[in-house]
C-alpha cells in the first residue's frame, strides 16, 4: 500500500535545515515535540492566506504612528564614557587580561 | 480588608505614610511578612522535585532582595525624618517581572540560558519607580523570556500559582507580578504586555493591568522579545495606584529612540471626570471567537464564557447609568486574525532578539567539551533555552525565510495594518462609531487549572485572542476586575482607546469602581488569603 503523502511542510529535512540555522542542539524527544507544534502553529498562521486584504495595503513596523511632533530627535553624535565596562566584563564565562576567551574558530582547510 | 499595611493600595500607603501612621520600614516588614505566609517556595533551578507545600503557595518571585529593599526603605525614612518628600511612591513595595534589568539583580527572564546574569545598570521604568520613592522587593517569576500566557514555560520553578485558587495558572506571562499584587506580596509591580502579557494575568488574578501606548514606557533595559509590540506597565490594586504608577514611569528617555516624545497627561487629576457623555462601544468581533481546530487548524467561531460575557454586558449597563453612551455593533472585522499575524511578527522579532545569547559574552556556556566556537554556541544555547523561546526561534526563522517572506512575513504586517485602521474608524471624530474606548472582555475564560493548556503551544497563544488586537495596534488599553464567575475566580474586562488616550481610559475605570464600591463580590479577597489567620 502506498504510504501517505507526508502533509507536514515542516519535515524532518525541513527541521534540521532550521535547527541549523538556529544554532540549536536538540534532545531527539524535544525535536519530535518542537517539530510537531511548529506544524500545528504554521496550520494557525495559513489563516492568513484567507484574508481578504488589497494588494496596495501597506505594511505596518509599529501601531503609533511616530508623526514630527512625538518622534524623538536622534542623540547628539558625542562619545560617552561609561563606567560599566567592569560590570559588564565581570558578567562573560571566561575571561584573560580582560579579553573574552572563545574556543577556536570552525576552519577548513583548503586542498 | 486585612488591616495589614500590605494590603493597603499605594495611594493610601503613600498618604499614611507621609502622615507619619507607619514608616517605610515597617511598610516593608508588613510585605516581607507576607511572604513569608503565603510565598513557599521562590522560583529556583534547584527546585528539581516538589514540596508537599507547593500547591498551597503563590511563588510569586524568582528573587526577593531583602536587604537592598530594607536600605530603600531606610532611605525613605530618613528622607522624610529630614522633612524631605522621598517622591510619589515613598515606601511602596513593588515588585519587578524578572525581563528588566536592575543593576546588582540577577536578571534571568526566567530562562536557565540568563539564571546567571547580574545586570550591570537598571531598566529606564524601574529606575524611576526607585527614584520616586518605591522599594523595590524583588524580581518576579514570569514565562520564560515571556513567552506564554500561564507561567509555566518558567524554567524557575515551582511554578507561580494564582492565589484565587492555587489549583490554577495566575495567567501570563507577568503571573508572578499579577500574583504578588493580588497576595500583598506587593503593593505594584512593573510588567510588560507583548500580546497581552499585563492584561490577561490581571484578569485572572483579579487586578488592575494596564498597557499603555507603545512608546509611552521606555523599553531601556527590558530585555527583548517582540521590539515593536513590547510595552512596559502597571499592575495595581486599583485603577487609582495603575494612574500614580503610569505617572512615575512614562517619559520621553533618550536611551530609548522609541520612547515617544508626547507630552504627559495628568493620570490622577483626570480620575474623577466622569463617565458622562463618553461613547464606549462594543463589538461582537470581541464577543464571538475564531479559534483553529485542533485537528485541522480550520477556524471555528464559538461564544465566551457565558459569565464573561454576561458580566461585559452589566458593565455597559452601569457605565449606561452613569451618563455613558454605549454604542453597539460596532465592526472591527481584522481582529479575528490578530493571532495569525501575532504568531508570525514575535516570532520573526524574537527569533533576532535571541540570537545575541551564545554562551560567549554572559548568560550560560555550556560546559561540556566542544571542538569549536560553533558546537559552544549550539551546545550553549540547547542547554540554555527551553522549548518556548526554541519554538519561537525556529517559527521565526521559517516564516522569515526568503521563499515566505512575502507569504508570511510581509502578509502579517499588512493584517497589523489593517487591525489598526479598524481601530482608527471606530475612534475616528468624524466617524460612524465616534468612540473613546471600546470595551471588551479581556480574556475568553477565567484561570484555567495547571497544566491544562501547558504543552499545546496554538491553544496557549489563543489564550491571547482578545488581547493582541490592542498590541497591534499600538494603543492603550486598561483591563479592571469585573466580578467572580460561579467559581470564585476573577473576570476582567478591557478598554482600549486611541493613542495616548490612558488618562481617559483610567477614568472609565475609577467611574466603574465607584460605582460597584458596594458589589458583595468587591469586598472578597483572594482564597490563600481568606484562609490566613490575622489577615
Amino acid at each position: 500500500m502506498a504510504e501517505a503523502p507526508n502533509r507536514e511542510p515542516i519535515d524532518d529535512r525541513v527541521f534540521q535545515h532550521l535547527v541549523q540555522l538556529a544554532a540549536l542542539e536538540l534532545r531527539a524527544d524535544e525535536a519530535e515535540y518542537l517539530r510537531r507544534e511548529l506544524n500545528a502553529q504554521l496550520a494557525a498562521i495559513r489563516n492568513l492566506e484567507a484574508i481578504q486584504i488589497p494588494a496596495d495595503l501597506p505594511i505596518t513596523s509599529h501601531g503609533v504612528p511616530y508623526s514630527p511632533a512625538i518622534r524623538p530627535g536622534p542623540r547628539p553624535d558625542q562619545i560617552r564614557p561609561s563606567e560599566l565596562a567592569d560590570a559588564i566584563l565581570s558578567q562573560a564565562p571566561e575571561v584573560l587580561d580582560r579579553y573574552i576567551v572563545v574556543p577556536d574558530l570552525p576552519r577548513t582547510d583548503l586542498e | 480588608m486585612s488591616g495589614q499595611i500590605c494590603d493597603l493600595p499605594a495611594h493610601e500607603l503613600v498618604r499614611q505614610l507621609k502622615r507619619g501612621e507607619f514608616s517605610a520600614e515597617e511598610a516593608l516588614e508588613s510585605t516581607l511578612n507576607r511572604i513569608e505566609r503565603v510565598e513557599g517556595r521562590s522560583g529556583s533551578l534547584e527546585n528539581t522535585s516538589p514540596d508537599p507545600s507547593d500547591p498551597d503557595r503563590v511563588h510569586a518571585y524568582i528573587t526577593v532582595t531583602r536587604e537592598r529593599a530594607r536600605q530603600q526603605s531606610r532611605a525613605v525614612d530618613r528622607a522624610l525624618a529630614a522633612g524631605e518628600d522621598p517622591g510619589p511612591l515613598a515606601g511602596v513595595p513593588v515588585a519587578i517581572k524578572d525581563i528588566f534589568c536592575v543593576a546588582g539583580t540577577p536578571s534571568t527572564a526566567g530562562s536557565r540560558i540568563l539564571a546567571n546574569f547580574v545586570a550591570p545598570y537598571t531598566a529606564t521604568p524601574a529606575a524611576r519607580l526607585e527614584a520616586a520613592g518605591a522599594v523595590t522587593i524583588g524580581k518576579a517569576n514570569l514565562d520564560e523570556f515571556t513567552y506564554g500566557s500561564s507561567n509555566e514555560s518558567s524554567a524557575f520553578t515551582p511554578t507561580t500559582r494564582n492565589p484565587w485558587s492555587t489549583d490554577r495558572v495566575p495567567g501570563g506571562s507577568s503571573g508572578g507580578s499579577a500574583a504578588a499584587v493580588a497576595a500583598g506580596e506587593a503593593t505594584l509591580s512593573l510588567g510588560t504586555d507583548t500580546s497581552g502579557s499585563i492584561r490577561q494575568p490581571a484578569a485572572f488574578c483579579g487586578v488592575v493591568g494596564l498597557k499603555p501606548t507603545y512608546g509611552r514606557v521606555s523599553r531601556y533595559g527590558l530585555i527583548a522579545f517582540a521590539s515593536s509590540l513590547d510595552c512596559p506597565g502597571p499592575l495595581a490594586r486599583n485603577t487609582t495606584d495603575a494612574a500614580l504608577m503610569l505617572g512615575t514611569i512614562a517619559g520621553p528617555d533618550w536611551r530609548d529612540a522609541t520612547a515617544a516624545n508626547a507630552p504627559l497627561a495628568d493620570y490622577l487629576g483626570a480620575l474623577e471626570a466622569g463617565v458622562q457623555g463618553l461613547r464606549i462601544g462594543l463589538s461582537p468581533d470581541f464577543l464571538r471567537l475564531r479559534t483553529p481546530d485542533g485537528e485541522t487548524g480550520e477556524q471555528r467561531e464559538h461564544g465566551l464564557q457565558p459569565e464573561i460575557e454576561q458580566a461585559v454586558r452589566r458593565v455597559a449597563d452601569t457605565l449606561a447609568g452613569l451618563g455613558a453612551e454605549i454604542v453597539e455593533d460596532v465592526r472591527l472585522p481584522s481582529v479575528q486574525f490578530g493571532i495569525p499575524a501575532y504568531f508570525v511578527i514575535s516570532r520573526v522579532e524574537a527569533a533576532s532578539n535571541l540570537h545575541r545569547y551564545d554562551g560567549v559574552k554572559y548568560g550560560h556556556r555550556s560546559a561540556a567539551p566542544v571542538t569549536d566556537l560553533s558546537q559552544l554556541y549550539r551546545r550553549s544555547r540547547g542547554e540554555g533555552f527551553g522549548t518556548q523561546p526554541k519554538l519561537r526561534i525556529l517559527m521565526g526563522m521559517y516564516v522569515s525565510g526568503a521563499q515566505y517572506e512575502k507569504r508570511y512575513y510581509e502578509r502579517a504586517l499588512q493584517v497589523r495594518t489593517a487591525i489598526r485602521r479598524d481601530f482608527e474608524r471606530a475612534f475616528d471624530r468624524e466617524g460612524p462609531s465616534r468612540l473613546d474606548a471600546l470595551l471588551a472582555p479581556t480574556t475568553p475564560t477565567t484561570a484555567f487549572e495547571l497544566g491544562k493548556v501547558y504543552g499545546d503551544s496554538v491553544l496557549m497563544q489563543y489564550a491571547d485572542l482578545l488581547t493582541v488586537p490592542a498590541n497591534h495596534a499600538g494603543i492603550p488599553a486598561l483591563s479592571i476586575p469585573a466580578g467572580l464567575d460561579s467559581k470564585g475566580l476573577p473576570i476582567g474586562v478591557q478598554w482600549m482607546g486611541p493613542d495616548f488616550s490612558e488618562a481617559t481610559l483610567l477614568r472609565i475605570g475609577r467611574a466603574y469602581e465607584q460605582a460597584t464600591a458596594d458589589q458583595p463580590w468587591r469586598q472578597l479577597r483572594p482564597a490563600i488569603l481568606r484562609e490566613l489567620p490575622n489577615g
